[in-house]
């Protein structure tokens, strides 16, 4: 539902990359989205597209990674992936567990001309 | 030509909020980021607990809504400052909205800031304000399924009020399961069940408010 406002802080930090590179085509677009960001990947793809769309880095592609859920127990420094969103340890039942990975919201790389 | 970007999304709300809880903490100010889904409650919670503690709290409100200001005009009838953010589309609050309504406080003058999001289970989880804590309400005739559909609201919170539990004999809904599936997503999470309507169970969250803000005045 907020994709709109990411799309638009993604073209914020894509534009300025370009400026201090001096490029003046966006081929492609790459960021990561974690899996327990709240974001619908289609719903920023199409975003992204209505916001560039007739501006001058419109038919870039966007490359979306999903970034699983990994956690490591604070008891027994095992890690693991959730995909159930139950934050125990498989391994030993902790209950304390530190997100590694999953919550990202980055633009890793762009190609540009 | 490949340029290595690797920035936050978010980066600038991300700083914005910064600033904004180095204002907060220089004022030693409570900052509760109060969120929950449309009609869960947050509104009259904020009445009752004006009501029980504005004569030992000096606070404040910020209320966050997509359109009119009937919950800023509600709390102001309360007798206490309150300013209404109307974010138009957007379905959450961000650092921004926030720092725009720091004109029309004197946070000297105040102890608490509570900040009421707009009524939304997904987006506001991804958007901090500079809040000290984000506090989340379910009602009990929304479901005993929200923690597993929402699990990101439950994981960043500090404290779930679970209200409407004098309705709990007309719906089916299982407290115990409700807290049961928050306990699994955060093992931190303090839980406190309430009724706005009838006044049951506010006076432990009343309890830990007090505390938090005796907290930050050190």
């Amino acid at each position: 539902m907020h994709e709109m406002s990411i799309a638009r802080n993604m073209i914020d930090i894509i534009k300025d990359e370009m400026r201090r590179h001096n490029a003046r085509v966006l081929r492609s677009v790459h960021v990561n989205i974690g899996r327990f960001s709240s974001i619908v990947p289609e719903a920023l793809s199409f975003c992204f597209e209505i916001m560039t769309k007739d501006t001058d880095i419109a038919g870039a592609r966007l490359v979306i990674d999903i970034i699983p859920l990994m956690c490591r127990c604070v008891s027994c420094d095992k890690e693991f992936e959730i995909t159930d969103y139950s934050f125990l340890c498989p391994f030993c039942g902790g209950m304390k567990v530190d997100t590694i990975s999953g919550q990202e919201l980055s633009v890793v790389d762009i190609e540009v001309d | 030509m490949k340029i290595t970007v690797v920035r936050d999304i978010l980066e600038a709300n991300e700083r914005i909020a910064r600033q904004n809880r180095e204002i907060f903490d220089e004022n030693h100010l409570l900052v509760i980021n109060l969120m929950s889904a449309p009609g869960s409650g947050k509104t009259i919670l904020l009445e009752r607990s004006i009501d029980a503690l504005k004569n030992e709290i000096r606070m404040g409100i910020i209320e966050g809504d997509i359109q009119s200001s009937r919950d800023a005009e509600r709390v102001a009838r309360k007798g206490v400052p309150a300013v209404q953010i109307n974010t138009g589309s957007a379905c959450h609050l961000d650092g921004n909205m926030i720092r725009d309504t720091f004109k029309d406080f004197d946070f000297r003058s105040l102890q608490l800031l509570v900040v009421e999001n707009v009524g939304n289970l997904v987006c506001p989880a991804e958007f901090n304000i500079g809040e000290d804590y984000k506090i989340m309400m379910l009602s009990v005739t929304e479901g005993d399924d929200k923690p597993a559909k929402y699990p990101l609201m439950f994981r960043i919170s500090k404290v779930l009020l679970i209200n409407k539990i004098d309705l709990l004999p007309y719906v089916d809904c299982s407290i115990e399961r409700i807290e049961e599936e928050s306990k699994k997503i955060n093992p931190d999470l303090t839980i406190f069940r309430i009724s706005c309507k009838t006044g049951e169970g506010l006076n432990d969250w009343y309890s830990w408010l007090r505390d938090q803000v005796k907290n930050k005045k050190k």
